[in-house]
């Protein structure tokens, strides 16, 4: 095998005329050249392939940054807040000493490429965020959303990812308790994988991603390192090296839960023995990422002898070392006192750990390879002073259009017999159909803490054993609504979201969003993106939320069409016993149902228009947060105070679905009347936000709709639980073998 | 004095701090033991719990049946120290011939997670006797590989013997053979069965019931009152 000279930094300076394969590797020529001025000379090929990676859209937000400023700017005071924006997640204060870090990722592309790696690997890189902030994870969620249900392609992408997902969470002992499962024809070529998680730890606790401390030493651990994920850097390799080498390589990671597992135990281990003065994992851009990011976040710099990288491939150049994302690889900080203990605990857990640095006391990353120097740049311009773009933005010529096309004028069932009809199609839609073909392939008990999992309003982790604290999590994200207006979609799904936290009993605390778009080139996605950043952090201020976190993923587009604009928003709440919470199913005969809120003739974006009509238009449910909050208030009092036995937020589909939804679970049907003032078909499939059904035990009548009143929350009673009939009076009655068959048998249907 | 009862961690382990906090909650005291332990710091019973040993890329089990903390345990498991296997615990046991037997894939191929309904068939065996023989109850089920499958002259001796110690209700969840959730040995102090009773011994957590509990009640009196 033959080389060309190794292109160090010397090298890059003597040979400024050398062309290097910046546009192959995704950067505009105006990057470029302005890394040739923050270098003062051509860059190597080593620090073009940071350059390039760390500066690509996924990593820097170029061009979503300057929205994403309002969640700093617009944050409420929120004493609850102690780690924000910026960090490999937020961390919010939940009281008794304990600390919840959380945050929701996006893992679309790899996982339409190769849905069951690339769902596995979404999860893996969530988790490995949280124990990088030195909590142990406690729970995952996964909100998705596929093409058309009846699709050929969904049938290869969803169970892939779905066993993805479950192989590696499962394998991992984090119960998945939460989530959503959407079909729409917009996402048929971008399904959205998006990927969460939670983690506890005590506020002394707290690690952060920084490389601090002269002579302290940077310790690599977990898996080897493999020419997984490498992208583009393959096109420099060529360059470097001949062709003797395997030149085809994945794409899409590959993942290992079992080596994840042992690098969460090792982890944790180092942690208990406060052995880690910073930490960062690998995720995307992998080791260019990790050493840039701890080095300009800390006070000092960092030397790193490359050829000291465990690999599973001795081929691999050192540009493919840098940009190799294999996954299950973390990277910690350690004083050299403590290094033999640290590495003590990785033999263990047969966890491979290896020294490749250390922190320097100048502010310079420098990056060694076969004894020459092949990179030198200051790390703050690879990990935080990337390009920052103003995209152009303007409201699409057809969002009008498509506003006056209104829902409301839609044909209504004109006889008992055709709502009936209606109903019947809509709780089985495959949106509003049970999703139990799914979330039973994920592991919902172990840990033995879940109190509440899907389907439940919000997932439901208990984190004393004691006191019986607990978080809880709900994720949502409407992209009809937010199609038809973007910034009042985006404040639905925050409303939603919070709405679902309040009604299983839990105080929503923080935020933290994954926002899918389409190509933030084209400028009606771009004012899609702005309105939805506007409206989600003009919300969050208004609710007293703050966003900890997050994620961006751009480019969810097949040639022109972009995806509905669909930004997925986590609510994290706590509730002080658990055994307090309020379930959806309902509980006892006899119990009174009061529907909350105000019910008006909104079915723009509605389910109902989709499943009935295949129509979208018109403009969404009107948002009021002031009134979400009452509602919460209202919720989480009346679950304290043990005056309701169970509440399920209304939402797509509207009072009918939830009735359903409540009376399945509970194997107890319900007498419906119709409130004076609303016809029938409104009473059933409006979606009006701000809304909940709540059950009542006879004894607490008088005390509940005394604190509804005396707070001034609208209160409608509609019925009782009753029988094993959903009974809507005077309209239809269905029986909950018949609900039950209608609502269980689509997904397997469409599936098997 | 209570029992001492230990839970191994193996690599890939999950269950180990569930199945510990379901020994505390029924009052005894649970002993964290290691793989590479090479003694079990004299423990009265021992559990193998559920998990991912070593991934579970070869057989399930078929690793952890190997490590060192397995030594005294066979030894002692066959002079009657009681084990009790679940899901991994219970593939590792098939796994040393300590109980009959083996799991394939289940037969609809994907993971299954559940409250599954079971009946008590052996309320005699070291970890039953606080059931009645015959009694319903609900556990949760969670597995990727719990297909129970045995030879027929394997499965009619157990059946025989009453061996044969819990079998799925109303929906067999993994195309397990006779419908069996899990096994004992000739002598009843060890036990395996697919389904996890550590996960079902509080009513707020879980599926909301506690009849996982008498696993850990029997085995506690069993051991005091020796």
């Amino acid at each position: 095998m033959s080389r060309t000279p190794l292109d160090t930094v010397e090298h890059a300076a003597a040979t400024p005329d050398v062309e290097l394969p910046w546009a192959e590797l995704g950067l505009k020529k105006d990057e470029y050249e302005r890394v040739v001025e923050i270098l003062g000379r051509r860059p190597t090929g080593a620090e073009l392939a940071m350059y390039s990676v760390m500066w690509s859209e996924h990593c820097s937000y170029k061009s979503s940054k300057v929205h994403l400023r309002q969640f700093g700017e617009k944050a409420p005071e929120s004493d609850a807040m102690l780690v924000g924006i910026g960090e490999n997640a937020g961390v919010v204060d939940v009281g008794q000493g304990y600390a919840v870090t959380f945050k929701v990722e996006s893992h679309n592309h790899p996982s339409y490429v190769e849905p069951y790696q690339g769902a596995a690997t979404g999860v893996g890189g969530i988790v490995r965020d949280i124990i990088a902030m030195g909590a142990r994870p406690v729970a995952v969620v996964d909100p998705l959303r596929f093409g058309a249900a009846d699709h050929p392609d969904t049938k290869r992408v969803l169970p892939g990812v779905v066993a993805g997902i479950g192989g590696y969470g499962n394998c991992l002992g984090l119960p998945n308790i939460g989530g959503e499962v959407v079909f729409d024809a917009c996402y048929q070529g971008n399904p959205l994988v998006n990927a969460g998680a939670i983690g506890v730890m005590r506020h002394e606790d707290i690690h952060l991603a920084k490389a601090s401390g002269a002579g302290n030493k940077v310790i690599l651990y977990g898996a080897r390192t493999g020419g997984d994920g490498i992208g583009g850097a393959s096109i420099l390799a060529s360059e470097t090296f001949d062709d003797a080498k395997p030149s085809k390589r994945p794409a899409v990671q590959v993942g290992d839960p079992f080596q994840e597992k042992l690098l969460i135990e090792c982890t944790l281990e180092a942690f208990q023995e406060k052995l880690v003065v910073g930490i960062q994992d690998l995720g995307a851009a992998g080791l260019s990422c990790a050493t840039s990011e701890l080095a300009s976040n800390g006070s000092g710099g960092m030397r790193v002898t490359l050829d000291d990288v465990p690999l599973r491939d001795s081929t691999l150049s050192p540009e493919e070392i840098l940009m190799s994302e294999s996954q299950e690889r973390m990277c910690a900080v350690v004083e050299p006192e403590k290094v033999d203990r640290f590495l003590e605990i990785c033999e263990k857990w047969d966890v491979i750990a290896t020294v490749i640095g250390e922190v320097t006391d100048g502010d310079r990353l420098e990056i060694y390879w076969h004894g020459g120097k092949i990179v030198d740049v200051d790390p703050r311009t690879v990990a935080h002073e990337g390009p920052v773009y103003e995209r152009p933005y303007a409201r699409p010529s057809w969002q009008d259009e498509l506003q006056a096309d209104d829902a409301n004028k839609l044909p209504r069932p004109a006889t008992s017999e055709e709502l009936k009809d209606q109903v019947l199609k809509l709780v089985g839609s495959p949106n509003q159909a049970s999703k139990s073909w799914i979330t039973s392939q994920y592991d919902h008990f172990v840990q033995g803490n879940t109190v509440l999992a899907q389907p439940e309003d919000s997932g439901m982790i208990r984190i004393d054993e004691e006191t019986g604290l607990g978080v809880a999590i709900a994720t949502d994200g409407n992209g009809r609504y937010a199609k038809l207006d973007p910034y009042h979609g985006a404040q639905l799904a925050l409303a939603e979201a919070y709405r679902n936290v309040a009604t299983t009993g839990a105080k929503p605390l923080a935020v933290s969003d994954c926002l899918n778009f389409g190509s933030p080139e084209d400028p009606a996605v771009m004012w899609q993106f702005a309105e939805a950043v506007r409206g989600l952090a003009d919300a969050c201020q208004q609710l007293g939320t703050p966003v900890t976190g997050g994620n961006v993923s751009l480019y969810n587009q097949t040639g022109e069409a972009a995806i509905h604009p669909t930004p997925v928003v986590a609510v994290l709440g706590v509730i002080d016993d658990v055994a307090r919470r309020t379930p959806v199913a309902f509980q006892e005969e006899g119990q009174l149902l009061y529907l909350l809120g105000d019910t008006r003739e909104e079915f723009g974006g509605s389910a109902w228009s989709q499943v009935v009509h295949d129509h979208l238009g018109g403009l969404p449910p009107k948002v009021d947060l002031e009134r979400e909050r009452l509602l919460a208030e209202i919720l989480i009092s009346a679950s304290r105070d043990g005056m309701i036995d169970s509440a399920h937020d209304l939402s797509d589909g509207g009072l009918i679905q939830a009735v359903v939804e409540s009376a399945l679970l509970g194997q107890k049907g319900a007498r419906l009347i119709v409130p004076d003032g609303l016809d029938a078909f409104t009473f059933l499939f409006s979606e009006s936000a701000g809304r909940a059904v709540v059950a009542v035990p006879r004894s607490e009548e008088v005390r509940f709709n005394d604190m509804c009143g005396a707070r001034g929350l609208p209160v409608t009673r509609i019925g009782v639980v009753d029988g094993d009939v959903v009974d809507v009076q005077g309209e239809f009655a269905l029986t909950l073998s018949e609900l039950r068959e209608t609502h269980e048998s689509t997904i397997p249907a469409l599936l098997k | 004095m209570t029992a001492r009862i230990g839970v191994v961690t193996f690599p890939g382990s999950l269950d180990d701090r569930d199945t510990q906090r379901a020994i505390r909650v029924a009052g005894a005291e649970p002993v964290a033991l290691w793989h590479k332990d090479k003694d079990l710091k004299q423990v009265d019973a021992v559990v193998l719990c559920g998990g991912f040993s070593y991934g579970d890329y070869l057989r399930a089990g078929a690793i952890a049946r190997f490590s060192p903390v397995m030594e005294p345990l066979l030894e002692q498991a066959k002079a009657g120290l009681p084990v009790l296997g679940i899901c991994n615990g219970f593939q590792i046991l098939t796994e040393a011939h300590l109980l009959p037997g083996t799991m394939l894939r289940n037969d609809h191929l994907h993971f299954i997670c559940r409250d599954q309904k079971l009946r008590v068939e052996n309320a005699g065996t070291a970890w039953t006797t606080d059931y009645s023989a015959g009694q319903e109850i609900h556990i949760p089920l969670k597995n990727n590989d719990g297909q129970y499958v045995a030879d027929a002259y394997t499965l009619d001796k157990l059946e025989a013997e009453g061996r044969v110690a819990f079998r799925y209700l109303d929906f067999n969840p993994n195309g397990s053979q006779r419908d069996i959730a899990g096994v004992s040995n000739e002598a009843g102090n060890v036990v395996g069965l697919m389904p996890h009773p550590e996960h079902a011994v509080e009513p707020l957590i879980g599926t909301g019931r506690t009849d996982g509990l008498p696993f850990f009640t029997s085995i506690l009196k069993k051991l005091v009152n020796a």
